[in-house]
């Protein structure tokens, strides 16, 4: 079976410039990607995330820094040269040829006879289970199957590097979901390097071994595991794009070791003060939606405001409540149901709390406020 | 520049762009812009004996231009193809506007390849052979004629062919191919939906293709106007074989001058006529408001 | 109901008056080829005869100016269609000021009038390199213009390329060359027929051009034309009658082959 072994990628301080325009595609980027590898970038659209894969496959060099490959600098060195494959988001097959010629035109250009591609063709259709089609024309296959002769096509050339840019966009929900393990499965398999791109963090925090965050500045601001980006979030941008919180600005009054107390228009919230931002400084603190309960089911002792009930919405296993802060912004909550908690009235005033660890100050940056 | 010549790089590798300089650069410099100066510069110089070429005479004078404005009858000649064309250009899109409707929005399956290959296969047939079929109709001892006299309409035979009649109506026929394909293909693109809308609202029929299908075909007007009127004004077949002394249209005294081997004085009328073309060119896009863009599309 | 019926006769007698004024002249300019008259006319009618088709075909002229037109046409094909790749690549590949310039240049032959192109070409070659008028001048002359249809029509098919597949063939491995030879040039293929094709008309067709660019030879067009000016005989509505023949045949095998393919394919 094949066996392609992965190779590390490693952003050093890249930048890149797009000729004639005002500001950097990718600010400094610094990202160490180790060999076999699932390492994912993720960012809202036009964040610099497909000029970042770009510059890993060869189409682009940076106009400052370098990329490497296995150790190698590779400045100069073309697509076509370099031991990476890349996934289109729009896949790219060839349409005018059959499945087994897609995924042996790699082999093919590099003069490989025509039974050894076949026979890689049909060892591939089985790695991403999908044997049987080598004859068909892309034309006739479903979405689903064109991804996997996409993958298979970009594996044909045992590249150490598989770079993958929004493949699965396309797809409907439920095939994207189930594409989800299996992308993850034919990594595993294979061992090659997966760098992989999306603005869905479903996505990201699912499959990768780490994510880098990107701003819409094309600035890296966290890399991580998915577990830590969602619960120690480095910058008020990763709290805020990743998964759902409550952003409460203010400015920091008093710290005390590893928590400082901030003074927002809601109230006076103290939080985990991971970054150690001092006394007087602007800050945000968030707080997950799940994090905030009712003051009467918590023991906890800290942030317990009162806010008035705005609206609610109703979602089987749980349910959000929209509440209005003294400071006039809509702070959501999200409420288990455990089939008898009873609805809360509109209009009407609740003292909630979540305790100061369910609390993040991380310093002052753009958000968009719930 | 530099940056021009990497993305070329980039683009076609060295013999793609070897390819590129030798096709596009030959048909430019050796095709386009070379004989275009040339006739130019013949236009600008007075006919000499070769001997005097290069000689204290040869000189550029606007001399050959002056003639159209000097020679009355040059000058009727000139306005009148002007004038013709322009008919030539009315009467095309006056046949050509509902065919093109009928095939672009209403004709279905079989009926539509039909129709469009009974359009297209006359113009198989060469553009000489068929103005000589109108030739054969308009003649004195042709069909036309016969039928008149048949019917006793006409007493004795009508000459058709004196006058501009003959030729007008031979290049109607000959052109209207130029006039229907552009105005079936920007018909064609607008969608069904704001006809069968504005009928909905209780538009009538004339409002609809005046106020809906008129304004979004605009380009594939222009397009069939300027084709039209200079196929028409540049024709040299139709008033060779359908025209009489009568008819005679500016490009036959183009073709006098070269016959004569006058080339300076053909020079400049083919520049006139040149700039006759691209006047109408500006004026069509101006009244269309359209790009050349939109109209090579 | 009523309005719509009306509406229907006006469509169907409009489209039986456009489809008679197109077609009748050719009807009457084929049956004159069977008149034995020698001058050609419909009444009266003389009697029944292939004689004029005999005529036609004892013409060397007639065929010197075939071989000729199948010559230029020949060259014309292959220059336009070369050129109009070569300018569908530089205008839809780079990215460069000027470009809406350029593509207004290449496609202004289309624009002017034939016989300006013919003078012109005929005027360089003889200046420029003491070539007189001959098929080479007519070649080129047709080439200007022919090379502009070509153009539209391969750029027309470039536009709907996903460029992305070529990214993914160089990424695969493939060299410039190999993209081009795999990939792009594949999928213009349809459209670098049917430029063939157009070439190939246009150019056996083509008569103000050539008048003016051929000097003393002779296409085809050039032929029947000195045929028509001079005295007029059934021999040309016999050339006619051919070219109606074959135009037909074409028509009917095209159609054949468009529904077996279009049988196949559902």
């Amino acid at each position: 079976m094949l066996k392609s072994v992965g190779e590390a990628v490693e952003f050093n301080h890249v930048s890149m410039r797009y000729p004639g325009t005002e500001s950097n595609a990718v600010t400094d980027a610094n990202v160490h990607i180790k060999a076999g590898e699932f390492f994912s970038f993720l960012g809202p659209s036009g964040c610099g995330k497909t000029t970042l894969l770009r510059l890993v496959s060869g189409f682009l060099d940076p106009t400052e820094g370098e990329v490497r490959i296995g150790g190698k600098d590779m400045r100069g060195i073309g697509p076509n040269k370099r031991p990476t494959a890349m996934i289109f988001q729009n896949l790219a097959l060839f349409p005018l040829m059959s499945v087994a010629q897609n995924i042996g035109f790699g082999l093919e250009v590099r003069g490989v006879s025509k039974t050894e591609r076949l026979k890689k063709a049909v060892e591939l259709l089985e790695l991403v289970d999908l044997p049987g089609v080598e004859n068909k024309m892309v034309g006739d296959l479903s979405g689903g199957q064109m991804q996997r002769v996409a993958i298979a096509r970009g594996l044909a050339v045992e590249p150490a590097v598989l770079l993958l840019d929004e493949p699965l966009s396309a797809l409907d929900l439920k095939l994207r979901q189930h594409m989800r393990t299996e992308l993850r499965k034919i990594q595993r398999r294979t061992g090659v390097t997966f760098v992989y791109i999306t603005h869905d963090q479903g996505e990201a925090l699912t499959m990768s071994d780490r994510v880098g965050v990107m701003t819409g500045q094309g600035v890296i601001d966290q890399i991580a595991t998915a577990d830590q980006l969602y619960n120690e979030p480095q910058t008020a941008f990763v709290a805020d794009f990743v998964g759902e919180n409550n952003a409460f600005a203010g400015a920091v009054t008093e710290t005390d070791g590893d928590y400082a107390i901030l003074n927002t228009e809601s109230g006076s919230l103290k939080g985990r003060n991971r970054l150690n931002l001092n006394s007087g400084q602007k800050a945000i603190a968030f707080v997950r939606p799940e994090a905030i309960l009712l003051a009467e089911d918590s023991t906890a002792v800290e942030n317990i405001l009162k806010f008035t009930v705005k609206n609610l919405s109703f979602e089987g296993s749980f349910i959000t409540v929209f509440l209005d802060t003294p400071g006039g912004q809509t702070c959501v909550m999200k409420q288990n149901n455990d089939g008898s908690t009873p609805l809360m009235q509109t209009g009407t005033e609740i003292k909630v709390c979540f305790s100061a660890e369910n609390t993040q100050l991380l310093p002052y940056g753009e958000v968009s406020y719930a | 520049m530099r940056k021009l010549w990497q993305d070329a790089k980039h683009n076609f590798g060295n013999i793609g762009i070897i390819f590129i300089l030798a096709t596009v650069g030959g048909w430019f410099i050796f095709m386009i812009l070379l004989p275009q100066l040339i006739m130019i510069d013949y236009s600008f110089r007075p006919l000499l004996p070769l001997r005097k070429i290069g000689g204290p005479e040869d000189v550029y004078t606007l001399k050959n231009y002056m003639v159209l404005f000097t020679t009355p009858l040059h000058r009727a000649i000139f306005f009148k193809t002007i004038w013709s064309s322009i008919i030539v250009t009315f009467v095309a899109f006056a046949i050509c506007y509902p065919i093109s409707y009928y095939l672009a929005k209403m004709a279905r399956g079989a009926r539509f390849s039909l129709l469009m290959m009974g359009i297209i296969i006359p113009y198989w047939i060469n553009e000489l052979l068929r103005l000589f079929a109108w030739q054969l109709i308009l003649s004195d001892v042709g069909i036309l004629n016969n039928i008149l006299m048949f019917l006793g309409i006409a007493g004795e035979p009508i000459n058709f062919r004196s006058g501009n009649s003959a030729v007008i109506l031979g290049m109607a026929y000959a052109y209207i191919l130029f006039m229907i394909f552009p105005l079936y293909n920007a018909i064609e693109s607008l969608d069904s939906n704001q006809i069968d809308a504005a009928r909905d609202l209780g538009s009538s029929w004339f409002r609809i293709h005046r106020r809906i299908v008129i304004p979004h075909a605009k380009p594939g007007i222009a397009v069939g106007c300027i084709m039209t009127f200079m196929l028409a004004a540049g024709s040299i077949a139709a008033p060779l074989l359908l025209g009489s002394p009568s008819s005679f249209w500016f490009t036959q005294l183009i073709y006098t001058n070269f016959e004569t081997a006058n080339w300076n004085q053909g020079a400049a009328y083919a520049m006139v006529l040149a700039g006759l073309c691209l006047i109408f060119i500006m004026l069509m896009l101006k009244l269309f408001k359209v790009s050349l863009k939109e109209l090579t599309k | 109901m009523k309005s719509n019926t009306v509406l229907q006769i006006v469509i169907g007698g409009y489209l039986v008056l456009f489809f008679a004024y197109l077609f009748l002249p050719l009807a009457f300019m084929g049956v004159v080829a069977f008149n034995t008259s020698s001058i050609p006319q419909v009444t009266p009618w003389e009697g029944f005869t292939f004689h004029w088709f005999g005529v036609l075909f004892a013409d060397s002229q007639m065929w010197q100016g075939l071989g000729n037109s199948f010559i230029v046409a020949f060259f014309v094909v292959i220059f336009s269609v070369s050129i109009g790749l070569g300018a569908t690549l530089f205008l839809t590949r780079m990215r460069f000021k000027g470009r809406d310039g350029a593509y207004a240049i290449l496609v202004s032959p289309i624009l002017t009038p034939g016989i300006i192109l013919g003078i012109s070409t005929f005027l360089f070659w003889d200046k420029a390199f003491h070539l007189s008028g001959g098929l080479w001048t007519a070649i080129m002359g047709q080439t200007t213009f022919i090379s502009g249809y070509c153009m539209l029509l391969i750029m027309a098919r470039a536009q709907r390329f996903d460029k992305t597949q070529e990214d993914a063939a160089f990424d695969l491995g493939a060299t410039h060359g190999q993209v081009f030879w795999k990939i792009t040039l594949p999928f213009l293929r349809p459209a670098l027929l049917s430029a063939a094709a157009l070439a190939f008309m246009q150019s056996f067709e083509n008569y103000n051009t050539t008048l003016f660019a051929i000097g003393f030879e002779q296409t085809l067009p050039i032929y029947i034309g000195s045929k028509l000016r001079q005295f007029i005989s059934p021999a040309m509505n016999a050339l006619a009658v051919v070219f109606i023949v074959l135009t037909i045949i074409g028509a009917a095998v095209y159609e054949y082959r468009r529904r077996r393919e279009s049988v196949a394919a559902g």
